[in-house]
């Protein structure tokens, strides 16, 4: 079943063509890596998706209704959450009240201001459990800015797991952490996102982790799709290949 | 929030909770031990520590520096003498009813003009209203008395309970008014302590951290920092509302940027990003003034010196410094990540 469909897609930034009339579609429950070179429009595309970016033509349909000129507070209620390349959280709330906040959002209770925030035992008991699959229990009292940097990457995923969202954009999970790190993120991740029944897109640069964890890859190239495939099919492609190698793509 | 107080009956009391109860049983003292010109001073120092905490919910929790809390100050103090003009009653309680919805109005409007900016426009913004209402206080001088002000004679308490004419009107007047300020503090503190703890003040504090982010959680931001510009006026207006009747006059000085000034140090002083912090600043900036300006006629220079020591050797201000020390004292007692 599709999930999420773009038809068309464009975003152009001057002379350079981010998204060239990119028609994407995710399934529900797939665990889709978004992979590519650098200024290949993976960001771009997520940024469009997710109502950061607006599109310069082209329409964006989830489950079927057409959120296109929706605003992000639409897309996140329709479902579409996301985390940030560059690691983007509460850093002087505690690690426990940024996945908090999350929860409150989600559930239409920040206008509250007659309530002490810790009182409320559902929003409390859902954190602590979000804060636990993500191996984050241990650090719930500490400020979001005092967190080693794999902490913080997984923290920034909890932040929008936590929004229970039915389609999740990762953008770049395991990017500037160690190999070591980068196995036990996407271990914890993937674990996660696949136990929840959340449709994850990820995007990624290390191919490792992509053929790893991925029910499906999508390569882009300057703004374009080059493949679309499982890993073993990504595998065999030449023209990835030629494109991972640095190379440009055969024909 | 009776809910929330009854809720904590069920849990253990907090060190901060008995700190705050012997705080106020200290301040419930005060009359009895030190002469009426302290405890005067010391209603000064409570009424600067309610502005303070009203201008610190912008600032230290949503991230938004106001140059232009003198207005909300002002006009809480310009409503009163207004009311005493035209309305006549005397009495406190009339002040509050009608003072606390024209702050709310007052504040209401222009918090919506000046929330669709942030950093230094928003400052900009704040600092132009407040000396535009400081020019019409000074120019409509048939309204507002011009730099001559208006008087605010001595209002009765209690609904007319309390009364403060003929010989010793003045001491008991002090003293009574004390506890009376001390009652609107206290439950200014709880409202504020609320606020600041609930699902909003920690929208608010995201908002300040990461405003990208939170808009990525479907935070109406404008909206929220409307609510908290809201909220901030109606405390600092509710400041100057009790602060006029003490003074027994208002002038256009209280509306002027250098009192704006005053309150941004204020919150300077005692630390901004501590709950605490601007009722401690409040407190010491008033004695710190009075003490300034009763030992020399540069009092304007010493308390320059004071900030630019401030800004440089204590930058989290009083409250955080102590806090920071008390952390350094505590660092070895206990493990890092204990769930809250």
């Amino acid at each position: 079943m599709i999930l999420l469909e773009t038809k068309e897609l464009r975003k152009q930034f001057g002379e350079t063509k981010a998204c060239d009339g990119l028609n994407f579609i995710v399934h529900q429950g797939e665990f889709l890596s978004l992979v590519g070179s650098n200024g290949a429009g993976k960001t771009t595309l997520v940024n469009l998706i997710s109502a950061h970016l607006q599109p310069d033509s082209g329409q964006i349909l989830f489950d079927g209704r057409d959120i296109t000129g929706a605003t992000v507070t639409e897309r996140i209620k329709a479902g579409i959450a996301r985390s940030f390349q560059i690691v983007s959280l509460f850093d002087a709330l505690s690690v426990f009240d940024n996945i908090a906040l999350s929860v409150f959002a989600r559930e239409g209770k920040t206008a509250n201001m007659a309530r002490l925030a810790d009182h409320d035992e559902d929003v409390r008991r859902e954190t602590l459990e979000v804060l636990g699959q993500f191996g984050l229990a241990g650090k719930a009292s500490v400020p979001a800015g005092g967190l080693a940097q794999g902490e913080r990457k997984l923290l920034d995923v909890a932040v929008a797991y936590a929004l229970r969202p039915r389609l999740l954009f990762l953008d770049e999970p395991t990017s500037g952490v160690s190999t070591h790190d980068k196995g036990q993120i996407m271990d914890t991740v993937s674990s996660v996102v696949r136990g929840g029944h959340v449709t994850a897109v990820v995007i990624e640069h290390d191919m490792d982790v992509v053929f790893r964890y991925s029910d499906r890859i999508v390569m882009m190239h300057e703004g374009a799709f080059l493949a679309d495939g499982t890993p073993d099919e990504i595998r065999a492609n030449q023209d990835v290949a030629s494109i991972l190698l640095g190379a440009p793509p055969a024909g | 929030m009776v809910a929330q107080l009854l809720a904590l009956r069920d849990r253990p009391v907090p060190r901060s909770a008995v700190a705050a109860g012997a705080c106020v049983v200290a301040l419930a003292l005060v009359p009895g031990i030190v002469d009426t010109y302290q405890v005067q001073l010391l209603i000064y120092g409570l009424i600067a520590a309610i502005a303070a905490l009203g201008f610190n919910l912008l600032l230290g929790y949503t991230g938004l520096l106001s140059f232009g809390h003198s207005a909300y100050f002002g006009i809480g103090a310009y409503t009163v003498a207004f009311i005493v003009e035209h309305l006549g009653p005397q009495s406190m309680e009339f002040y509050l009813l009608v003072g606390i919805p024209v702050m709310a109005l007052t504040s209401a409007l222009f918090g919506y003009i000046c929330v669709r900016h942030t950093r230094i426009f928003f400052g900009i913004l704040t600092l132009a209203i407040s000396q535009v209402i400081y020019s019409l206080a000074m120019k409509l001088y048939w309204v507002t008395g011009g730099s001559d002000g208006l008087r605010v004679p001595r209002p009765s308490l209690l609904l007319g309970a309390l009364s403060f004419s003929g010989p010793a009107g003045f001491q008991r007047f002090i003293t009574s008014y004390y506890y009376y300020v001390l009652a609107v503090f206290i439950v200014c503190v709880l409202l504020m302590w609320v606020i600041v703890h609930s699902p909003f003040g920690k929208a608010l504090q995201g908002i300040r951290d990461n405003e990208v982010r939170a808009r990525f959680l479907g935070l109406p931001i404008a909206r929220y920092r409307w609510i908290a510009f809201l909220a901030s006026g109606m405390f600092t207006g509710l400041a100057g509302i009790l602060w006029v009747p003490l003074n027994g006059l208002t002038t256009p000085d209280v509306l002027y940027w250098t009192f704006s000034g005053e309150i941004v140090f204020t919150a300077l002083l005692g630390g901004f990003r501590n709950f605490t912090g601007p009722i401690v600043g409040g407190i010491v900036f008033t004695y710190l003034k009075s003490y300034a300006v009763a030992t020399t006629e540069y009092w304007q220079l010493l308390l320059g010196v004071v900030l630019v020591a401030l800004v440089l050797v204590l930058p989290t201000g009083i409250v955080g410094a102590l806090s920071r020390l008390g952390q350094r004292l505590r660092h070895s007692t206990g493990p890092e990540g204990r769930a809250p």
